[in-house]
């Protein structure tokens, strides 16, 4: 059981202010002085991510680029990231979130168009990479569809909302993981773990169940990949109170890189931290679990094989447990969804599977 | 087997051959009588140094089959007029002009205006009117049919008038036999065009249905005249040779080179005689038949003849042609090239070209031609033509132009002897002389065109360049200001002017 100071979240937004008004005045001091604006940031170019072996995760190197307005090509993206943080500052001061879509839509009402949404996701990534925080700070989420459920308490500090608690057992299809719950502060849990599910049917078969009670645990949806206020939240949970991570997935190569993500991160997010929870466990299910409960399977496809071949030569994937399930995945050649354990009865999978599970990580 | 030969006048000849002379059909024949008689007027205000007036008038007289009409044609002209005893032979025989000297005029048949009399003749059986006055108190008219076998002009009636108002010009009225709705667009695109490379005339025409063309001047300035020249040795023939051997007063060979042919002087003069094994001395009209024919291949084999000089030539020049182009095509660019005079087989020309660009000129998948001759729009067989095989064999791409541009190339040749083709009269042979300057023409003008889009694209480009700058920099100085929470944004114009590479217009 872990407690956390009421602040950090307002401390945090106001550190977030503050970088995007100094970013602000920097390009004013530039302008001022009658010399083009320029800013420089670390370069995301695939020759500049690696792999910090001591972090768990992708990082970017030294190589920096310079953008600057007095480059024809750079002077639309350049005032694209401008407007990105003046609409950031006024989404963060004003509490007020937004997502990606919205962005997108937003900046047409400044004159500011974007082609397509990629090409405002690709500037708020900009934007991450040059202020060092997460779109997340600034306020801006993705589309949710990820949730929560178990013995935590929450305090809002979105407006409107600030001071009031939630309990996360209060709602039986779970919470939402959206900009609400991600900015609020933890109060207590009686959870001494956490397991994040990737299909919303075994999340709702593990609620009905009572995993959370039998098993002490708060019960986290991915619902596939894990977006990356969920990830960050994870890494919250696991960080802040102190609770370890165990993590269901399909038994085949995308179900492995679910997990993967969440405990090491992904390339593309090589430029902020706080996204990663390294100590977190994929507990299942394993290729060696399919051959162990002769669960019911698939063959594994080209797709599938080529993938488990990627994955194999991916710096995450060095440790021993995961070469040795990629290698048996390539030998049997089968794959097995979670819901394979009911050819053994609807609770199986909690009352055996789980707790041989837990006990094994 | 007995055959009988019978002799046949000028006018019977041109009766049963009009085809050559572009009365083929109903169409084609209205189309060519307005031709032949503009050109007349045309030339005879600019024998003068008149710039031309020239009122056209088709008037429908009733029907005359199931393809054709009749028409009355009446072209006046403010032109230098005809005196009093040359006007029944000019309209009422074949063959007389007053075009068989050698220098540049628009017709050189000398049947132009009595074909298009006798055509009329012979479909209509009417008589031709013909006012015309030199400007002297007194104007002629008369009323004549020419008499076909003899080709004798008869005059049926004959008036003359006060000319109190000091009047000049000719007006000729006929009725013919035509097909003017099939006719109208070529008609109307041969008056565009001769007001075009005509830029100092004013063409006014009233067609069957009673509207107006008007083509105005937008200049005065006319082209120098020609002046007449003596023909040049490269382009004699026996018959020329013979016939100055029976005029000439000269009594040896050197003063008869000297006073027959073009740019030929006592050393030059000698020079041929010794290369042609003639002695100097010889009284020319003692030449033999052999020796009349040896001297006439000799003449084309000599080299150091001087090439005829142009003094016999009218171009339009650099700007009428410019004028006449901006005035009736309405580009937004235009390349003019005048090539300096050559020759071919002893005639000289200049090639004259012009390419426009953009603005009113049609955007319709390849290049719109425009050929003229001796300042005549050539209306027909444009793909038979020099200049069309030309445009076809140059690499466009190379001077930055594509079929899809809006694109007008215009060539003007002018000669004493344009060289035609066919009797048509219609497209230019393809003699390598001819070829060689209308493509160094084309490709002169061409490279102007290329400057000009270069420079276009620099400007649009700058142009485009610019405003992007002034479009987000204002931005990005709002922005943060507003985030570094300043109340006055930054000045950016010093960076905006700091960015322009050159001054642009407007």
């Amino acid at each position: 059981m872990s407690w956390k100071t009421k602040s950090s979240i307002a401390e945090k937004r106001k550190a977030v202010l503050e970088s995007l008004e100094k970013f602000g005045s920097s390009l004013y001091e530039q302008m001022a002085r009658g010399v083009f604006p320029s800013i420089e940031m670390p370069s995301r170019s695939i020759d500049n991510i690696y792999y910090h072996p001591e972090l768990r995760q992708y990082v970017l190197g030294e190589k920096r680029v310079r953008r600057t307005a007095r480059n024809i090509r750079h002077i639309r993206p350049f005032t694209q990231l401008v407007w990105a943080a003046f609409f950031s500052h006024e989404l963060t001061s004003q509490r007020k979130t937004s997502t990606l879509r919205d962005v997108y839509y937003s900046a047409q009402a400044y004159e500011m168009s974007f082609k397509d949404q990629q090409e405002s996701n690709a500037i708020i990534t900009d934007l991450e990479t040059v202020l060092g925080w997460s779109r997340e700070d600034f306020n801006i989420f993705p589309e949710e569809r990820s949730a929560i459920f178990g013995d935590l308490t929450i305090e809002y500090t979105v407006p409107g909302y600030e001071g009031r608690t939630l309990n996360l057992t209060s709602h039986p299809d779970g919470v939402m993981i959206g900009p609400a719950l991600t900015s609020a502060e933890f109060v207590k849990t009686s959870a001494d773990k956490v397991i994040a599910i990737e299909k919303g049917g075994l999340f709702t078969r593990f609620i009905e169940e009572r995993v959370h009670e039998r098993f002490n645990a708060l019960l986290v949806l991915t619902a596939g990949q894990a977006p990356r206020a969920t990830r960050h939240f994870i890494h919250r949970l696991n960080k802040e109170l102190g609770l370890p991570v165990y993590i269901f997935t399909d038994g085949d190569p995308w179900g492995m890189h679910i997990a993967m993500v969440i405990i090491s991160g992904s390339a593309n997010a090589a430029h902020v931290r706080e996204l990663t929870t390294p100590d977190a466990k994929w507990s299942g299910v394993w290729a060696t679990d399919i051959v162990k409960y002769k669960l019911p399977t698939d063959p594994l496809s080209d797709i599938d094989f080529k993938r488990l071949r990627e994955l194999q030569r991916d710096p995450r994937y060095k440790d021993e447990l995961w070469q040795r399930e990629i290698k048996t995945f390539m030998k049997i050649g089968r794959k097995a969804e979670q819901e394979a354990f009911s050819r053994y009865g609807l609770t199986f999978i909690v009352d055996e599977y789980l707790p041989a599970k837990l006990e094994e990580a | 087997m007995a055959q009988t030969f019978q002799e046949i006048s000028p006018s019977d000849f041109f009766y049963r051959n009009r085809d050559i002379a572009g009365f083929t059909n109903p169409a084609r024949a209205i189309y060519s009588a307005i031709r032949e008689l503009v050109e007349n007027s045309l030339d005879a205000a600019e024998n003068i140094g008149v710039a031309p007036d020239i009122y056209i008038r088709l008037k429908f007289l009733g029907e005359a089959g199931r393809e054709a009409q009749v028409y009355q044609l009446r072209v006046q002209d403010n032109g230098s007029g005809i005196p009093a005893r040359h006007i029944p032979s000019a309209f009422g025989q074949v063959l007389f002009g007053s075009k068989y000297k050698l220098k540049q005029a628009r017709g050189t048949f000398g049947l132009g205006g009595t074909m298009a009399i006798l055509y009329g003749q012979i479909t209509t059986h009417q008589p031709a009117l013909v006012i015309s006055s030199t400007g002297s108190s007194r104007i002629y008219m008369y009323r004549l049919m020419i008499d076909i076998q003899r080709n004798k002009p008869l005059i049926l009636d004959r008036k003359i008038l006060l000319n109190k108002e000091q009047w000049r010009g000719t007006i000729v009225e006929f009725s013919l036999e035509g097909d003017y709705f099939r006719a109208m667009s070529k008609i109307v695109e041969y008056l565009k065009q001769t007001a075009l490379v005509n830029p100092y005339a004013n063409l006014t025409f009233v067609d069957p249905r009673g509207r107006l063309y008007k083509f105005t001047r937008v200049t005065t300035r006319m082209p120098t005249p020609p002046k007449e020249t003596l023909p040049h040795p490269y382009g004699v023939d026996v018959e020329i040779f013979q016939r100055l051997i029976q005029v000439t007063p000269t009594r040896n060979m050197i003063d008869f080179l000297r006073t027959h042919f073009h740019r030929v002087g006592e050393t030059t003069a000698r020079k041929f005689l010794e290369f042609s094994k003639i002695p100097p001395s010889k009284n020319p009209r003692k030449l033999t038949h052999q020796e009349i024919v040896h001297l006439v291949r000799m003449m084309k084999r000599f080299k150091d003849f001087l090439p005829p000089d142009a003094s016999c030539l009218s171009p339009l020049g650099k700007d009428l042609l410019k004028a006449g182009i901006l005035k009736e095509l309405e580009p937004e660019f235009v390349a003019v090239c005048q090539r300096r005079p050559s020759t071919y087989a002893g005639h000289p020309f200049i090639v004259e070209v012009a390419i426009a660009y953009g603005g009113k000129i049609p955007r319709k998948g390849d290049f719109t031609i425009y050929r003229f001759a001796n300042r005549i729009p050539l209306l027909y067989d444009e793909a038979s033509d020099v200049s069309v095989k030309v445009i076809r064999s140059m690499n466009w791409r190379r001077y930055k132009v594509t079929p899809d541009m809006p694109i007008a190339i215009l060539i003007h040749i002018c000669s004493t002897k344009v060289p035609y083709k066919t009797v048509g009269k219609e497209f230019i042979a393809d003699r390598p002389e001819v070829r060689r300057e209308v493509l160094n023409g084309i490709r002169e003008a061409a490279r102007h065109l290329q400057r000009f889009l270069t420079k276009r694209e620099h400007v649009n480009r700058e142009r485009k360049r610019l405003s992007i700058f002034a479009k987000y920099l204002p931005k990005i100085a709002q922005f943060s200001t507003q985030l570094a929470g300043k109340s006055q944004p930054p000045n950016v114009e010093i960076l905006l002017r700091s960015v322009r590479k050159f001054e642009l217009e407007n």
